[in-house]
């Protein structure tokens, strides 16, 4: 009797409630023999992120001088440079976090595909965020049980049933090599994993909403070495679906993963340009210092 | 031996004298009402209500003022959670940690979390006397409500800046608005939460001051906003103030009341902060 009351009401409620985001999940996903990993919308035709004439300054200091930068997809890009040379501040560029910052200033422009992320504003950034998932330092659960987190992107992105949700948190959790370890404990906290298991639940959670790029800021830097090789591996397993874009302090997993390489120093893209040429036979004297170890 | 163990030794020492001290004062507080009031106490005196003459020495109980302090403690715990948890997250997702507002109204609680309870009771009963009104149950939830505010924001706001960035960049970087990022924090800060609501709880139940003129004083329990109710610690304080050292005792018996109401509300409180923190990263 009570359901008969309530259920009608709930689905109200959720319907409601996903109103606004309904466009962007396929029809598909609303019948049984949905496929956990094509269930939003794609509208990028492209995903490429393009660089041009970018300046970012804090507080009237420059921190990223006129990059010019094109990242090509569905490969691994590694951003190499000392510390402080405006790496980090990159990448947040790229999903607008940096907007956060105090006194920030942002000029130029940076296209993801067609969308121009640095004139996004409002709902679109929100919506544009979904696109670019991103692997923070320290791995960084969100305070609820290990199905949550990774059901927690797609409850906001308008995916509610039940049925759906489960396939979901097993496909991505199957998908960084954590459901074995994890599948009778899905609903313990997720902080009570391990530091390794918590990069990779972080990883999965991202998957999830099935974004065109990844950022990962040295992901790897707050691991283990065994965590860390896991989340190398897993970088060039997803790399046939995502675009990666990774800061790194480790010049040799660059080397190791890398497809395109882009060296920073001092705010400046000094060399950017397939890792091969990169590597083995770099155009700059800096880039040839900072390879050498001569400065780190 | 070398002057730093010394030195070691003398703060050591110096911090359990503290320690002890507080404990000290605390134990003999307990022991004192205890002492004196459970040989008053009965059960007759918490399930009856004050009889003709109560003050004097006559038969009664006290349970008017019981329920009068739950429901008081009650309202304005609810009421006032209703209002400040959404002045917290305001002030820490919408606002940037930076902004010339969120210091402005963080001020402006810090001084009204100073401000005595007797001036909140005045300043609402000369409102209230602008209306028109009479002392009343109303009168006495909003004025506590209005007391316990700051102390609810100020205390969540504490535990709510100690949040990680990365938390909520997470939540944003996964296409989450502002409001879903709100869903998030709440289950970080919980903890926080039961904590101020604990704090909020002791100082409202105890408060004497602020309710005296806004929810007046009545040997009968209020059936409605509109009536005036007792409180405990008004009872506490007119059966002190009595010439009579049996109805003193008596007050001890109040006292033994309130004391483990607010014991049974902060050993309840640290369960339920348990039970929250689980998910806590």
């Amino acid at each position: 009797m009570m359901n008969a009351v309530t259920l009608p009401i709930v689905n109200a409620a959720r319907q409601i409630s996903t109103l606004w985001k309904e466009n962007i999940i396929k029809p598909i996903t609303r019948s049984d023999n949905f496929v956990p990993d094509c269930k939003f919308e794609h509208t990028l035709e492209k995903a490429e992120i393009d660089v041009s004439g970018l300046n970012v300054s804090i507080k009237g200091k420059l921190i990223l001088k006129d990059i010019n930068l094109k990242i090509p997809e569905k490969k691994i890009t590694c951003i190499i440079g000392p510390s402080g040379c405006g790496k980090s501040t990159l990448l947040k560029t790229f999903n607008r976090l940096i907007d956060s910052t105090e006194g920030i200033h942002v000029e130029g422009k940076v296209q993801l595909g067609t969308n121009d992320i640095i004139n996004t504003q409002g709902n679109a950034l929100t919506e544009m965020r979904r696109h670019i998932g991103l692997i923070n330092q320290r791995p960084c659960p969100l305070p609820m049980s290990i199905y949550d987190n990774i059901a927690y992107g797609c409850k906001i992105n308008g995916i509610h049933n039940r049925h759906m949700l489960d396939k979901i948190v097993e496909h991505y959790l199957k998908a960084v090599g954590l459901w074995d370890e994890i599948k009778n404990r899905l609903h313990t906290p997720a902080s009570r994993l391990s530091i390794g298991q918590q990069q990779r639940l972080c990883l999965a959670r991202s998957l999830a909403v099935e974004p065109e790029f990844i950022l990962a800021d040295e992901s790897t830097s707050a691991l283990d070495p065994i965590s860390s090789k896991i989340i190398e591996e897993l970088f060039v397993r997803l790399k046939e679906q995502y675009s990666i874009i990774m800061v790194t302090h480790t010049l040799r997993q660059a080397l190791r993963i890398a497809d395109y390489v882009v060296f920073m120093y001092l705010g400046e893209v000094i060399e950017a340009g397939d890792a091969q040429t990169v590597f083995h036979s770099p155009q700059e004297e800096l880039t040839k210092n900072y390879l050498s170890g001569a400065f780190s | 031996m070398k002057w730093k163990f010394i030195e070691e030794r003398i703060f050591r020492v110096l911090m359990h004298c503290s320690l002890w001290i507080v404990f000290g004062f605390l134990v003999s507080i307990i022991y004192t009402i205890f002492q004196r009031g459970c040989k008053i106490l009965t059960w007759k005196m918490i399930t009856t209500l004050p009889g003709g003459g109560f003050y004097i020495g006559g038969e009664g109980g006290f349970l008017n003022a019981i329920v009068g302090s739950l429901y008081i403690v009650g309202a304005s715990t609810i009421l006032g959670l209703l209002i400040s948890i959404p002045i917290v997250f305001y002030l820490n997702i919408y606002l940037s940690s930076k902004s010339k507002f969120g210091y402005v109204i963080r001020l402006a609680y810090d001084i009204l979390f100073g401000i005595p309870s007797i001036v909140y009771g005045a300043f609402a009963f000369s409102i209230m006397i602008y209306f028109g009104l009479r002392a009343s149950l109303l009168g006495g939830i909003i004025v506590i409500t209005l007391l316990i505010i700051p102390i609810f924001v100020r205390s969540m706001d504490e535990v709510a800046k100690t949040i990680p960035h990365e938390i909520l960049d997470t939540s944003y970087s996964l296409g989450a608005t502002k409001w879903e990022t709100v869903g998030v924090m709440m289950r970080q800060i919980a903890p926080g939460i039961a904590t101020a609501t604990l704090l909020s709880i002791g100082r409202a139940i105890g408060d004497a001051a602020g309710v005296m003129f806004t929810a007046g004083f009545s040997d009968r329990i209020p059936e409605s906003l509109s009536q005036p109710t007792a409180t405990l610690p008004l009872s506490v304080f007119f059966q002190l103030s009595s010439p009579f050292p049996e109805v003193q005792n008596r007050a001890y018996g109040a006292a033994v009341v309130l004391t483990i109401i607010v014991l049974i509300l902060s050993l309840s409180g640290r369960f339920i902060t348990k039970y929250f923190s689980k998910n806590k990263i």
